[in-house]
Formats: structure tokens, C-alpha cells, sequence
């Protein structure tokens, strides 16, 4: 048996393939856009290095906008940790705490997350639609007509229409999330404290959010590293525009490298949304460890 | 009280009469109201895919059809080339889910199963995967495939997305394979099996439910992925549905009849998916989540 698992021919083989896709698709990439990334070039004719002057361009004496969509992504990440965050936490424990129809909650919450952004795109473009969309269709039947605009020809609104399609769509994903971190929590601990006579709202504050403390990290790892990737939706509905009023770094990196050919620069945009996803995650999991030692 | 549905998480709680009823109403009148918010918008699409502009500009943009245009599906399916980006997802995601199945059950099964020192090496090395966002190995595929004259092919989607499955795979297969009981591999041995035999024979079927998870997790990443293809793709052919329905809206102006049939034709697949294996996928998603 010992030397069957010690096979040597059979664990190159099991493992060999896997080792050199990942290598060659995943991790040279990365180096490759470091290289790139020092370089002026348009992705054909011959190449200059150049330094970190791509790096510098992206804020010294910036043209395109970039600073702009940094901020864009990070008013996106303080949403989604300011309201997506707080909307899903209070499904979760509502859920984990038992209700009628726990599972048939659980699972509607959840539908948005598994259809396609494309679809989820579309679908909301047609919502806002000026004249027949379903929002303003709404507000008419409010009576709260003059109100109803053009919400994405807008630039004063087209960011927030954005963004709310995309908290909509990853609420069931962070409400999971919680649900099954607040899930395995020991039902022991909730019949001590009943006998002790907290009431409900006590006990998700002082029992469950302590307890759910490292999947709250992860949800908000999660909805920071997410608004700074955030690419999909925001491409099929507004492209970063009108007027690049919803443009994020994603999207400002595609058109960089795409549209206007400059792969140089468009890869320092690349690497600067890595740095910021690696810094923000161990920022936040320094300040949930902190806390949980308090 | 009936047969108890298995639930996919631990503990069940006991359930407790409330004093005060009208707590309960709003409890139910709030969770009510976000699964409209939830569901409703595409309640709203299936409806509106039966419609056709005349419907919807004389006021009834809200309501259940008039008449159920299935025209609408036909025409998606013909004219607007939607038959032919919904085969062209089916193949893609079907090879990426075959491909990355094989990589992901054996690598994991050399990982959590067999006796090499580097073994946790390599574990780690490919869990690094989780944390590189896409986005920024983009332009380096692309030159490379580009060079490799393999943009515009099915190979061009496959490849990546069978990358971009293994982390998560073999982070989800490694837990089951390393629950298989000893006895059993042993027992096998004994009867003389291949290590190859052991694998196929004894292994994987015991996992067959964390197969099944990492299956339908490739199949949503991929199905629905847009980056990609959206970039490797050029050829009206090779699209896949997301990259087509893009530009759907293009090729339909502003028919919201058909545009909406597209969308739906692209969504019900996941959906389906979704429904037949619901707990499954929503314990995927938690287990890809939690990791290490």
C-alpha cells in the first residue's frame, strides 16, 4: 500500500498538468504584466522601457481620468460594505434564527447571483429605460412622476443606477455567506442565553455578529476586493460612460488596452488593481484580528 | 411534522412561539417584500420577452401579455443568431468542465491521498490562485494567444477557464478526498489494484457529490463568463451567449420583444441548473468562501 501512495510516475502524472497549465496561465501572466507595465508600447511596434512612468502617469499630471475611477471604486466598496453588507447580515439572521420558508428565502435571495452579469446588465438597462422602464413605469403609478429620468444617460445618476444593479445582484451572495457562518453557531449557546432572558435583538448582537466575526471578514474582504474588480456590469451597461461618470479601473484599463492600444499603461492599471485588492485584504484582516482580540 | 427536508447547513433550531404576532408580520412583510425586489425584475423579463413594442408603448409595460408572442424566441433563434452562441456556450463550458474535472480529481487525489513531501507546496502554490483577479492576466493571454494564432477558437476559452476552475476545485476536492477511509484503498490494494485503479475505482466514486459541486461551480463561471470572451472573441460563430447577447441590442434596436427572448434563453440554463441542485450550489459557493 506505502508504495502504491509513494508512486513517483503516477503523482508527476496526477499532478504535472495541473502544475504547468497553473503556471503558465495564472502565474507567468502576472510577471509578464509587471514587464509590461514598464514599457511604452503599442502592443505591435517595438517597445521602449520607460520605468515607472506608467506608474506616474496614473497620477501625476493624470488625463484619462484614472484618479476619478480609483474614487468611483471606492465609493462602490463603501456601499457595498455601508448598505449591501448590513441589508444581507440582517437576512442572515433573521433566516439562521428560523422562520417559515428559511429554505425558499435562502434560495430566492440567492437567484440573481447564479444568472449571468450579461443578462443581469441588460435587464437593468431595460429597468431604467426612459420611457417604458420599469422604474420610472413605477414612480408614475406613484405619482411621483417627475422624477422619472433617463437614469443612465445621466451622468449625474448613472453611478448610483450602476451600483444599485450590482448590490441587488451579490445581496443573496453575502446573505449565504452569513447565513451559514451564523448556521454553525451552537444552538446550546442561544438556550443558555434565552434562560438568562435576552430577547432576540440581544442576542444577534452580543452572541451571533461576535460569532460570525470571520465570515463577516471574509463578506467584507470580499465586497472591497470585489468593487475594486468589478468590471462585468458596469461594461454592458454603461461602458464607463456617459461621459466616463461610471468609469472604475477595470473598465478605464480595458479601453486603455483595447481601444487605444496602450498596453504599457493599460498593464500598470492592471498591477495597480492587484496592489490595492492584496493591501486592502490584509488592512481588513489586520483590523478583524485586531478587533477579536479586544 | 412530516419527513424532515436534509438541510445543508449543521444545526437545525428548535423553533419558538412568539409572543408578540405583529413582530412576526413585519418579520415575514420585510422578507416578503426584498424576495420581490429580488425576483421580481426577472419575473418582469420573461414577461416582457411574449411582448412586442406596440404592447408596451400603449401602457402595458407592467402587465401579463396580451397575446404570448413565441414568435419572439423564434426569432432570437434564427435571425439573431442566438441557436448558434447558445451551442457554442454548451460546447465550451462542457469541455471546461471535463478537462478541469480530470485536473482537478487527480491533482487532488495526489494532494490529499498519496505521500510526497512537496505536497502542501503545491496546495498552497495553487490556492495563490484565489487571490490574482483575472483582470490582470488579460493582456498577457492575449499576446500570447494571439501569437499562438489561437484567438477566435474554443481552445482560446476553454484553456483559461479550466485554469481559472482549479483553485477552487482542488481546494473543494482536497477536503472530500482526504475523509476517504483508509480500509478501503487498502482492501483494494490488496486485491492487487494500479495506483490508477485505486484512483478510478475506489476514489472517485466515493466522491461523486464534491464532483458534482465543482461541476456545477465550472459551469456558472464559465457559462457566464464575459471578459474572455468578450476580448478572444471576434468571429459572430464562435460567440458564446454572453459576448452574443451583448450585442443583441445592437442587431434588435429597440424590439424589447426579442432582446428580452435572448436574455431569457441565456438565463434559463442556470436556472434550471440552479433549481435541480440549489443546496448544492449554495454549499459550493460557502466552501470556495471559507477556504484555509
Amino acid at each position: 500500500m506505502e508504495k502504491l501512495l509513494k508512486d513517483k510516475k503516477a503523482i508527476f502524472l496526477f499532478t504535472f498538468p495541473t502544475f504547468l497549465l497553473f503556471t503558465v496561465i495564472v502565474i507567468l501572466p502576472i510577471f509578464f504584466s509587471v514587464h509590461y507595465s514598464t514599457l511604452r508600447w503599442d502592443g505591435f511596434s517595438k517597445s521602449t522601457f520607460i520605468g515607472f512612468s506608467n506608474y506616474k502617469s496614473l497620477f501625476v499630471g493624470n488625463t484619462d481620468g484614472f484618479v476619478q475611477s480609483v474614487i468611483n471604486s471606492l465609493i462602490l466598496a463603501l456601499v457595498s460594505v455601508g448598505i449591501q453588507l448590513p441589508i444581507s447580515l440582517l437576512l442572515a439572521l433573521i433566516l439562521a434564527r428560523g422562520v417559515r420558508g428559511e429554505r425558499f428565502f435562502r434560495t430566492v435571495y440567492f437567484i440573481p447571483v447564479v444568472v449571468s452579469t450579461v443578462v443581469i446588465g441588460q435587464l437593468w438597462m431595460k429597468i431604467y429605460q426612459a420611457d417604458y422602464g420599469m422604474l420610472n413605469t413605477v414612480l408614475k403609478a406613484l405619482g411621483l412622476g417627475q422624477y422619472a429620468k433617463a437614469w443612465l444617460a445621466d451622468t449625474h445618476t448613472a453611478l448610483a443606477a450602476v451600483f444599485a444593479a450590482m448590490l441587488w445582484q451579490y445581496i443573496g451572495y453575502h446573505m449565504l455567506l452569513m447565513y451559514a457562518g451564523a448556521k454553525s453557531i451552537s444552538p446550546d449557546i442561544y438556550e443558555a442565553a434565552r434562560i438568562d432572558g435576552a430577547s432576540e435583538t440581544q442576542m444577534a448582537f452580543h452572541i451571533t455578529i461576535p460569532l460570525m466575526k470571520p465570515i463577516l471578514c471574509v463578506c467584507v474582504v470580499f465586497a472591497v476586493t470585489g468593487s475594486f474588480r468589478a468590471f462585468d456590469l458596469i461594461y454592458v451597461m454603461t461602458g464607463g460612460g456617459p461621459l466616463h461618470s461610471t468609469e472604475v479601473p477595470t473598465t478605464l484599463m480595458y479601453t486603455t488596452i483595447f481601444s487605444r492600444y496602450q498596453y504599457g499603461y493599460g498593464s500598470a492599471m492592471a498591477i495597480f488593481i492587484i496592489v490595492e485588492c492584496l493591501v486592502c485584504t490584509l488592512i481588513i484582516q489586520k483590523l478583524f484580528n485586531r478587533k477579536a482580540e479586544d | 411534522m412530516g419527513k424532515e427536508r436534509e438541510e445543508p447547513f449543521s444545526h437545525k433550531l428548535p423553533r419558538r412561539r412568539k409572543p408578540f404576532r405583529w413582530s412576526r408580520f413585519f418579520l415575514y412583510l420585510f422578507l416578503g417584500i426584498v424576495a420581490v425586489i429580488q425576483v421580481y425584475p426577472l419575473i418582469w423579463l420573461f414577461l416582457f420577452s411574449f411582448k412586442n413594442n406596440n404592447e408596451i408603448y400603449s401602457g402595458n409595460a407592467m402587465g401579463i401579455p396580451h397575446v404570448w408572442r413565441t414568435s419572439n424566441y423564434y426569432t432570437v433563434m434564427t435571425s439573431g443568431n442566438v441557436g448558434r452562441y447558445l451551442l457554442n456556450s454548451v460546447i465550451v463550458t462542457a469541455a471546461t468542465i471535463v478537462v478541469s474535472t480530470l485536473l482537478i480529481t487527480t491533482s487532488a487525489y495526489a494532494i490529499a491521498r498519496m505521500h510526497w513531501r512537496a505536497k502542501n507546496v503545491f496546495l498552497n502554490y495553487i490556492l495563490l490562485g484565489l487571490m490574482v483577479p483575472i483582470n490582470a492576466t488579460l493582456l498577457p493571454l492575449f499576446i500570447v494567444l494571439r501569437q499562438l494564432n489561437l484567438l477566435n477558437s474554443y481552445f482560446s476559452l476553454i484553456l483559461p477557464y479550466v485554469v481559472f476552475a482549479l483553485p477552487m476545485g482542488v481546494f473543494i476536492m482536497v477536503g472530500f478526498m482526504k475523509n476517504i477511509p483508509r480500509e478501503l484503498e487498502e482492501s483494494a490494494c490488496l486485491d492487487g489494484c494500479t495506483i490508477y485503479q485505486t484512483f478510478w475505482r475506489i476514489a472517485l466514486p466515493i466522491v461523486r457529490p464534491a464532483v458534482a459541486t465543482v461541476a456545477i461551480f465550472t459551469f456558472l463561471s464559465s457559462w457566464n463568463e464575459l471578459m474572455f470572451a468578450n476580448t478572444f472573441l471576434s468571429d459572430e460563430n464562435l460567440k458564446t451567449l454572453t459576448v452574443g447577447i451583448m450585442s443583441l441590442s445592437g442587431q434588435q434596436g429597440t424590439a424589447w420583444g426579442p432582446i428580452g427572448a435572448g436574455l431569457v434563453i441565456a438565463t434559463v440554463p442556470t436556472l434550471i441548473v440552479y433549481f435541480l441542485f440549489s443546496d448544492q450550489i449554495q454549499k459550493s459557493m460557502i466552501a470556495g468562501a471559507i477556504k484555509g
